[in-house]
């Protein structure tokens, strides 16, 4: 009897992709192919014990859901997803001990679905346990610290992905500041304009009438035509005011091009949460003797505030990921050595731009959901 | 305390309220009522200026309106609105406590009050001094509204169809609560509603409207035995009209000083209508008075109850 379809299409890709596809490849050197190793090639002891809570995930789609259940599921999704990476890890190391400095081992197809399948378990229970979002987070946190935990001690050095990060320390830390500095930077014009245009656009039906069309075409440009849009009139700027210190490339235009895309979800977001607060409200507060600032400040942002968090979690998503391609102007960030890698057919320097993109983008989501949940109970 | 002096607002080409003048005296409960818009409602708003009139003066206590600052005297002013209104992401007490706080009372003060008001409305302060809005039932909530508008002691308490989105039985609870407060505290209170029975059942006075015009503005029982038109004659309803009659009069206006009779007394402040009924249940035509200090005052007459 299956009680869990989802579980059930994840149990059986993961056990297709075990079977099928390599999980780690060798190469002699970062530039060529490597050859692929069966996942039963390195089973052995002790990290193949690892793989032990597998079990309870080929189990779990048949039984009934339970709390008990679900959490099992969970928590032996968690354990194999960080099993598998400390199984590569060991390996890697057992064949660097006889290999050349140069050569390479890395995560192979099989991994990758293996991986994803176990964290989609761990996120559909989780789900199915509807936790609330501080628990979710926990959750989520130890996932990760389950793999930082191995990195920190050293365990996955000769995985190629650690190499790579090995040989560019400095460039990497540069660029994971660069990408911050990126976002931060985009992130003060953005509420500085956006906050304003969208309490604006609320009051004013002639105001919102331009600014959600202007906004909506802007969201609609691609990333790469936009910087080329920029890069013309800042460049003329740039020659007639040099003392300026910008260029048509580099941060000037990023922020730019990062400014307009979130004024979209912010301005759309602060209207709608204002749109939200009951009309009952304002009237009585006004017929009670606040003022209009005493109205806006005590009862509309309160109240607006939960939908706001949303748009400016939305915004800082889209930029962390669009910072990534401003990289391509000449800004920096981890989108530099992601293109770096693939210029060079360097397929782990292209994964050490993009995983830790892709954490940031997680762990900023997580951050204002749980702000959200904390300003949402406040206002219950 | 409220003169309305041939008091206008257009709406475009129309006229909301149309050179209407009355007065409110101090302690009165002054129901404005009339059908879908006849400018009841905003006569109301008017008094506390959320609806600025195009011509003609409001006084309250003697002042022009138009000469203070609005947020210093809608402070003044309790408001009541059928949808309530409360604060959902503060607390009950924030709630009740928010003129007084515009107001800068120390906090001390404004505890006891919310206090003395949540018992005042017959929530236990214990239990709904911290709770939130939605977790309180559509009467507790409109208490609360009451409560809030209460809280710094206005002379004035304007109330926009308080009771009209409630169900029957938590109406009449709230309709009871407000006269036993109007009876206590003597704030003039202005009242709208489209509910003839209940301007009949509260209201000291009636201000009758149709399409922004002053119909009648009057005592219940002139309502009722003298309107002013048709018009008047049919929101007070032909049906049950006598027993309208006999709601807005007390026993005592009736009883007659001398004479006996059996059975448990009716005091002289019950309405007739309630004392038809007694009679009714006891298969009687007269029964024993008392006053309020509960000595006997005489006897009540079937007979006269139906002489006019």
């Amino acid at each position: 009897m299956i009680r869990n379809r989802v579980l059930l299409v994840l149990a059986a890709t993961a056990v297709a992709a075990a079977l099928a596809l390599p999980f780690l490849s060798f190469a002699p050197n970062r530039l060529l192919s490597g050859r692929g190793i069966a996942l039963s090639a390195v089973l052995d002891l002790p990290w193949g014990v690892a793989l032990l809570p597998g079990v309870v995930l080929l189990a779990a789609p048949f039984l009934r859901p339970s709390k008990t259940v679900l959490a099992a599921t969970v928590t032996a999704a968690i354990l194999f997803a960080a099993g598998l990476v400390g199984l590569a890890g060991q390996h890697a190391a057992q064949l660097a001990a006889t290999a050349a400095p140069a050569a390479r081992t890395s995560f192979g197809a099989g991994f990758w679905i293996m991986e994803t399948a176990a964290l989609l378990a761990a996120l559909d229970g989780v789900r199915r346990l509807g936790l609330s979002p501080p628990l979710r987070i926990a959750v989520g946190a130890a996932a990760l610290a389950l793999v930082a935990v191995q990195v920190a001690a050293g365990h996955l050095d000769q995985l190629s992905i650690l190499k790579e990060y090995a040989n560019q320390r400095d460039v990497f830390v540069a660029a994971v500041v660069r990408h911050g500095v990126i976002v931060a930077a985009s992130l003060v014009p953005t509420l500085l304009v956006g906050v304003p245009l969208g309490v604006l656009a609320q009051r004013s039906r002639a105001v919102g009438g331009i600014v959600f069309p202007v906004l909506n075409v802007v969201q609609t440009i691609p990333s790469i035509a936009l910087f080329g849009l920029l890069l013309a009139p800042l460049s003329a700027l740039a020659g007639a005011l040099p003392q300026l210190g910008i260029s048509g490339v580099g941060l000037a235009p990023a922020v730019i091009a990062l400014t307009l895309y979130s004024l979209l979800p912010i301005v759309r977001n602060i209207a709608a949460g204002l749109d939200g607060v009951p009309d009952s409200v304002r009237q009585a507060a006004r017929g009670m003797g606040m003022t209009p600032r005493q109205i806006f400040l005590r009862a509309e942002v309160p109240l607006a505030l939960p939908v706001f968090l949303s748009g400016l979690r939305i915004t800082l998503v889209q930029a962390v990921g669009l910072a990534a391609v401003a990289a391509l102007i000449g800004a920096g960030g981890l989108g530099a050595i992601m293109f770096q890698g693939l210029f060079a057919n360097a397929l782990d320097l292209v994964l050490l731009g993009a995983v830790p993109v892709i954490l940031f983008a997680v762990v900023v989501d997580a951050a204002l959901k749980l702000l959200v949940a904390l300003v949402a109970r406040g206002a219950a | 305390m409220i003169a309305f002096e041939r008091v206008t607002k257009r709406f475009g080409p129309w006229a909301a309220v149309d050179a209407v003048s009355f007065t409110v005296e101090e302690g009165e409960l002054c129901a404005l009522i009339g059908p879908s818009g006849s400018g009841k409602s905003t006569a109301l708003k008017m008094i506390n200026r959320l609806i600025v009139p195009d011509a003609g003066t409001i006084r309250v206590a003697g002042e022009d309106i138009a000469r203070l600052r609005p947020e210093d005297l809608r402070r003044r002013m309790g408001y009541v609105i059928q949808s309530v209104g409360l604060f959902p992401h503060w607390t009950v007490e924030r709630n009740i406590a928010t003129v007084p706080d515009l107001l800068g009372w120390p906090q001390a003060r404004v505890r006891d009050r919310v206090t003395e008001l949540l018992e005042l409305l017959k929530l236990d302060p214990r239990r709904f001094r911290g709770a939130f809005p939605h977790q309180l039932s559509g009467g507790q909530q409109q208490r609360v509204g009451v409560a809030r508008a209460l809280a710094a002691e206005p002379r004035i308490l304007l109330m926009d169809e308080p009771f009209s989105a409630l169900d029957p039985i938590t109406r009449e609870a709230l309709q009871a609560e407000l006269a036993t407060i109007h009876r206590e505290t003597r704030t003039t209170i202005v009242f709208v509603t489209h509910d003839m029975d209940e301007a009949l059942k509260l209201a000291n006075r009636i201000a009758v409207l149709d399409q922004g015009r002053l119909v009648q503005c009057a005592p219940p029982l002139e309502i009722l035995t003298r309107p002013a038109d048709d018009f008047v004659r049919d929101l007070v309803g032909r049906e049950e009209w006598g027993l309208k009659v006999l709601a807005v009069e007390t026993v005592g206006q009736r009883v007659r000083p001398d004479g006996e009779a059996a059975g448990v007394p009716l005091p002289s402040a019950m309405p007739l209508r309630r004392a038809l009924s007694e009679m009714v249940a006891r298969g009687t035509d007269r029964l024993p008075v008392v006053d309020d200090q509960g000595r006997p005052a005489g006897v009540l007459h079937l007979a006269d109850l139906v002489r006019p």
